[in-house]
């Protein structure tokens, strides 16, 4: 029996050991920066979860990990592309590891997902990648700005561009049948529209979709062009049975910025060529900045420098000038979210850009075009919209009235 | 030797049981309080599935469904119709019952793989129902924001230990419960059906019937967790709810010890903790989780539990379990 009692006793002490945190974790003296990190490390959006992780992981080797005099840590987890993982992941790097302020994230679900916790923890929060329009419009957190872009911040300019430049009056949209592809498309239709012209019909397209070809077939055969939102496996597939189809001879393709981003490109073939899309940035953008950045990211780790990894980049930069400006003090709160408001940075590799007052960016925005130089294909940019805010043209009061973009708004014209 | 030895195992597990989720938790830290309140949950959801896989027999491929149904009518209620506490605990247990009801109707004459193939196409449907109906379900960004539920109590359930309890309490309830239920006269009949559904036919038992109501059952108790999982989290997502959503609660029982009821809530346990940990240590911690679900399969099939069992009686007697795996 005596031998029972003994068992108990170590079994305690060993968990109390395990889960009871020592003293030190609640007296945090001034210890290093804690930046809690999350992205898709595994599963199907990895690869794009992976130039995350390597741009944030670029500008703090950069800086040798050290901003303000004091040491930064960065404190990685894998949230699966999924937003109940994220939160979970979430909730640890704040509750037990106690990070100063959080980052990443890829899929827009996660964006939501994560809002209500970080705001009833008052973490200091940047989504650098997380593209959700009403997270800057109608459903703004206190506790989060974004260093990235509104899904449909590019398209918007975009719709006029095509309809006044690319000349097109009728227009197919092919799409993600999800939050991304609905506000995409959204911002698209509406200035597209709001300009002339026309959407004749819209498929979309689930993001478990093994062959385009049922799809492919239903495309009006009166379209001027199509516009297309796909990102990753998909987007190569698409672009290839677009050929295959014998549609693009036919029918000029366009489509929202990930479709022929970096991340994607080099897996493309000649079919990517001529494709235009809008984004806030090109890998071959002509600046210092931009190249530098190119350069260094090349020989990290081998391949094109993306959006998603340029986004973590000058997103982490955005956070380290705000370290700076309120040297360190990142244990005041209040005073680090308003730092994190007040950067303005003119030199980063996308260009110039600042937050309007609903924490989302004003920067430019770049219609790129797929060209192939030097055996490689590139974004060439073709035109640039300056300074564009995630309203286009539009009040922000009255925009804001309007629902979010979704499946079925801006409803097809009949 | 061998009883007395048995017996000390089982009272020094209840009371480190006892010391580790009723004693210790004011001590522990939030982060932890809140991953033993995913445990209990995720116990609460496994052990309800134990009934079909381990007291019936049955492996059903769609049980996060339910999980998912229950969690979403909560989400919807509180968000929307600012429901309390308790219209939305019977509003998820009962719509995810009356889901089962129906569902039931289509699983209950099939056995083996066919059932799964069955469980695992309706489970599907409710994914497909979340993830497109989008103007009830939010599609893929889920619904966020559910608050934590307000009981009029003096405590308030947003501190995470207040809440802990609160899941403890539930979480016992639904053990004695299901204990109950399968030590009843029913829950042998269950077992008969697992061992062989013909001879319990011949003896004059009403087999479809039975396995209906161990599907629903399974189903109730399965969307208690559910609604306790959308305060918790105070978000609900089509991936809650998905196949691998599914597969993971199945790996739960198994790896926990399936017919045991503790079994799998100790599986739950464990895989919420691993899920968790290895992952801060490991970009591949998925490898770490599946070779653990190999070596499981492989040398533990019968379960933790019941390999524990089986070696405190002396190896005399394996537990066998037919048609689970």
């Amino acid at each position: 029996m005596k031998k029972g009692w003994l068992m108990i006793c170590l079994g305690i002490a060993a968990i109390s050991l395990i889960i009871v945190p020592p003293t030190a974790v609640f007296a945090q003296g001034k210890g290093p920066i804690k930046i809690g990190f999350i992205s898709p490390l595994s599963g199907g959006m990895a690869a794009n979860g992976k130039d995350m992780l390597t741009g944030i992981e670029l500008y703090l080797e950069e800086i040798g990990y050290q901003a303000a005099g004091r040491k930064i840590e960065l404190l990685v987890e894998d949230d699966e592309a999924n937003p109940a993982t994220g939160l979970t992941k979430t909730r640890k790097l704040v509750e037990k590891d106690g990070v100063h302020l959080m980052t990443g994230g890829l899929m827009a679900s996660t964006a939501y997902a994560l809002a209500p916790y970080i705001d009833s923890k008052e973490i200091p929060t940047t989504y650098p990648i997380m593209a959700a329009d009403d997270i800057t419009q109608r459903k703004i957190p206190k506790w989060i700005i974004r260093t990235g872009w509104a899904s449909s911040q590019p398209h918007q300019p975009f719709g006029e561009y095509a309809y006044n430049v690319l000349k097109f009056r009728k227009v197919s949209v092919i799409a993600y049948d999800f939050a991304f592809g609905w506000e995409c498309v959204g911002g698209f239709q509406k200035v597209f529209e709001d300009s002339g012209g026309k959407v004749l019909q819209k498929i979309w397209v689930p993001l478990t979709a093994q062959d385009f070809s049922p799809y492919l077939a239903q495309i009006s055969k009166d379209a001027d062009a199509v516009f297309a939102v796909f990102s990753g496996r998909l987007t190569i597939q698409f672009t290839k049975q677009y050929k295959e189809f014998g549609l693009k001879a036919k029918i000029p393709l366009i489509g929202g910025g990930t479709v022929t981003d970096e991340h994607a490109l080099p897996s493309m073939g000649d079919e990517a060529i001529g494709i235009i899309t809008p984004l806030h940035y090109s890998e071959v953008l002509d600046n210092p900045a931009n190249k530098k950045f190119v350069k260094a990211f090349r020989e990290k780790v081998k391949k094109a420098a993306s959006y998603y990894s340029e986004g973590t980049y000058t997103g982490a930069r955005w956070i380290v000038e705000a370290i700076k400006a309120i040297n360190g003090d990142v244990e005041n709160r209040g005073k680090f979210m308003d730092a994190l408001r007040k950067v303005d940075l003119k030199d980063v590799p996308r260009g110039p850009m600042k937050l309007d007052n609903y924490g989302n960016p004003i920067q430019n925005i770049y219609i790129r075009k797929v060209e192939k130089k030097g055996g490689e294909l590139q974004n060439t940019v073709i035109h640039t919209y300056p300074m564009v805010s995630q309203f286009w043209k539009y009040k922000a009061e009255e925009f804001l009235k309007q629902p979010v973009y979704s499946r079925e708004y801006p409803p097809l014209k009949p | 030797m061998k009883d007395l030895l048995a017996s000390k195992t089982r009272t020094i597990a209840l009371s480190l049981a006892f010391l580790v989720l009723v004693l210790m938790p004011p001590f522990y830290s939030s982060y932890w309080i809140t991953l033993l309140t995913q445990m209990l949950i995720y116990g609460i959801l496994a052990m309800s599935l134990d009934i079909l896989i381990g007291y019936t027999g049955l492996s059903s491929f769609g049980h996060a469904g339910f999980f998912g149904a229950s969690a979403y009518v909560v989400a919807i209620l509180s968000t929307r119709y600012k429901m309390g506490f308790v219209s939305c605990l019977v509003g998820g247990i009962g719509v995810a019952t009356a889901i089962s009801m129906i569902f039931g109707l289509l699983v209950a004459h099939a056995t083996g793989v066919y059932f799964l193939i069955i469980t695992l196409a309706l489970g599907m449907v409710l994914w497909g129902l979340a993830f497109r109906w989008v103007t009830m379900t939010g599609g893929d960004n889920g619904i966020s924001g559910i608050p934590r539920p307000d009981l009029g109590l003096p405590l308030s359930l947003k501190d995470p230990l207040t809440y802990y309890y609160m899941i403890l309490v539930f979480f016992l309830v639904c053990l004695i419960l299901m204990a109950i239920y399968v030590r009843s006269p029913f829950g042998h009949s269950l077992k008969g059906i697992r061992e062989s559904e013909s001879r319990m036919r011949v003896l004059g038992y009403h087999t479809w019937l039975h396995k209906y109501l161990s599907y629903v059952s399974a189903a109730a108790f399965g969307s208690v967790a559910g609604v306790l999982w959308a305060y918790f989290d105070g978000f609900i997502s089509p991936y809650n709810m998905d196949l691998t959503a599914s597969i993971e609660i199945i790996l739960m029982v198994i790896l926990g010890g399936p017919g045991t009821l503790v079994g799998p809530a100790l599986g739950a346990g464990i895989i919420v903790f691993l899920k968790n940990f290895i992952s801060a240590y490991t970009q591949r911690w998925l490898l770490i989780l599946g070779t653990i679900y190999i070596l499981t399969i492989l040398y533990a099939p019968q379960g933790l539990v019941n390999l524990i069992r089986d070696w405190l009686k002396g190896g005399e007697k394996k537990t066998e379990l037919k048609g689970i795996v």
